[in-house]
């Protein structure tokens, strides 16, 4: 934590603390807590009155069928997102690991998609899926299926998913690739020489010693879909049709500054700081606890 | 390689490709839409191979007036403003959270661990999770539409303070005692000796925070309600909508192209830094 040598006390830590902690204080734990107070806050439609009102607001959302439909929606997306994402990119893992040469050459053509802005991976999937003019929408009409997200609400929840996973596959391949390099050469061998192919090996000793790397990938993915994801459903749904695609932070947003309930809104902050925290310590714990080969 | 198996091998590349092309088939069809007139972009079905209208459409996106019926800034504005967010953002985070790491492992001073643990919780909260409150305070603060408001609020960052600190504790002990034999003090030490050796973490974090401002959305969405403020990623959405009316899908997708370019130029550039600095800082 601290150095065992360490430079005489004087006012110069307190000069280098200060830019981010000023900044800290005003744009994280102010704004945090105003959030914790307005959560507790009603106001009325015309801004005239506050009222507080302890914990009516969390009270109200508990018993709003449309906020829990809107957990369990989310619940669903980032599960899909991270399942797709994280299957695609261990198969790709997998087969690039085999690979001697040109390894490089297919890190390079599967990373880029990192960089991508969500909003900008939603406006390409939208555009290839247009129901009218998309080329991957009248590819479906042609095999007799019709597409149109914009009144399907399970096509618009499949079109955000695919465009949210789509983005991911890049930072989940890196992860997996770094982790089945890391395995022993030697255990690989050793189970080749027993007789194993190259199937077997990979169920039976890759994938286990890869476990850590899959369990903080989830953590990661899950985190992802939560709070990045916004981009794309603003850009591709609008959280349509019919709330179809309303995960909590979209809701947050549109409460808050479109339907402009802003109790609510805060009190729906609340929640998903709470959910952020815990998925930051189980992170975390999952960081301590670290399998080491 | 374990043992030689000539169709695993074969099979290995075939997948490979195979991924390659689903991974990029999205930009493909992006570029191939970039590339034809408008015209030829409203009917069914749609191109699958370039057309001869790049250049023309490139200017058009730059410099042109924009898609008929929205008000957004010019091309080359927004690209400009995306840029300097982006690197404020990074250059910010990078210059605050390294002088106080430096501060927390080199220096002992009351409150050093509250200090500390208040830079942690920030790692907690993501800006989506108390946008309506932050909004109030950059409103009150006169920040709205400026590259201040755009860039300040986000430039706070545990996850970089604490990569430093890992930095610092590596680098041994020695070199302090040998530098403050020779007479130098803290802030010619952190010059002479902390930032040079920290060179490497410097540019991979920069990479991982330069992505990760240009690709802002929610924070520039909400802070910029005049048009020459916008950025780039914003203007998208501006353009989906007025798609709905009349779409100029070669504008569109070409504004998408110049949008996602300088990131994914820096990832593919940069490869071995952007690794780097993506599994140090998320970990």
């Amino acid at each position: 934590m601290l150095k065992r040598v360490h430079f005489p006390a004087s006012p110069l830590p307190y000069l280098l603390v200060a830019p981010q902690v000023i900044i800290t204080l005003v744009f994280f734990i102010w704004p945090a807590s105003q959030a914790l107070w307005q959560s507790m806050l009603v106001q009325d439609p015309f801004g005239l009155s506050t009222e507080f009102v302890w914990f009516e607001n969390f009270v109200a959302l508990w018993h709003d069928p449309l906020y829990l439909s809107s957990f369990t929606r989310t619940a669903f997306f980032s599960l899909a997102v991270a399942f797709l994402s994280m299957s695609f990119a261990l198969i790709l893992a997998g087969f690039a690991e085999r690979v001697v040469r040109g390894a490089t050459t297919y890190r390079t053509l599967l990373i880029w998609p990192y960089a991508v802005a969500p909003v900008l991976a939603g406006a390409l999937w939208v555009f290839m899926f247009n129901p009218t003019l998309g080329i991957l929408a009248y590819g479906l009409d042609m095999l007799g299926y019709e597409w149109n997200h914009k009144v399907n609400g399970g096509q618009a929840m499949a079109l955000v998913i695919m465009a949210a996973a789509w983005k991911q596959v890049a930072y989940n391949f890196l992860f997996y690739l770094a982790a089945m390099q890391a395995i022993p050469r030697s255990v690989i061998e050793a189970a080749a020489i027993d007789g194993a192919g190259p199937i077997r090996r990979f169920w039976t000793i890759v994938f286990p010693l890869i476990s850590p790397t899959t369990f903080f990938l989830l953590v990661m993915n899950v985190v992802y879909a939560f709070f990045d994801t916004f981009g794309i459903i603003h850009a591709v749904t609008q959280g349509g049709p019919a709330n179809a695609t309303t995960i909590l932070v979209y809701k947050v947003f549109n409460d808050g500054f479109v339907g402009l309930d802003l109790g609510s809104s805060a009190a729906q902050s609340v929640i998903l700081m709470i959910l952020v925290i815990a998925m930051t310590v189980l992170q975390f714990r999952h960081v301590e606890s670290k399998v080491e080969y | 390689m374990v043992e030689n198996r000539r169709y695993l091998d074969l099979a290995t590349h075939i997948v490979l490709l195979l991924g390659i092309a689903i991974v990029a088939l999205p930009i493909w069809i992006t570029f191939v839409a970039a590339t034809h007139d408008a015209v030829r972009m409203t009917q069914v079905p749609l191109p699958l191979l370039p057309g001869s209208h790049f250049l023309d459409n490139l200017k058009e996106t730059l410099f042109g007036s924009g898609l008929s019926g929205t008000e957004t800034a010019p091309v080359w504005r927004m690209l400009l403003n995306s840029l300097v967010m982006a690197l404020s953002i990074a250059i910010g985070k990078i210059a605050i959270s390294i002088i106080s790491a430096f501060a927390i492992v080199y220096f002992r001073f009351p409150f050093r661990m509250g200090f500390f643990w208040m830079i942690f919780i920030t790692l907690m909260l993501p800006v989506e999770v108390r946008i309506v409150p932050t909004f109030e305070v950059v409103s009150q603060l006169g920040l709205l539409n400026s590259y201040a408001g755009l860039s300040i609020p986000l430039i706070a960052s545990a996850t970089a303070t604490f990569m430093f600190r890992q930095v610092f504790l590596t680098i041994p002990d020695e070199m302090l005692e040998s530098a403050r034999v020779d007479g130098a003090g803290p802030m010619r030490f952190f010059f002479d000796i902390l930032l040079p050796l920290s060179r490497t973490n410097i540019a991979a974090l920069f990479v991982i925070l330069f992505i990760y401002g240009w690709n802002q959305y929610l924070w520039p969405l909400l802070i910029t309600t005049d048009n020459s403020m916008t950025t780039i990623v914003i203007s998208i959405k501006q353009m989906l909508e007025a798609a709905e009316q009349s779409p100029q899908w070669n504008v569109i997708m070409m504004t998408a192209l110049l949008g996602m370019l300088p990131p994914v130029v820096v990832v593919v550039t940069m490869q071995k830094l952007f690794v780097k600095g993506l599994t140090e800082t998320d970990k």
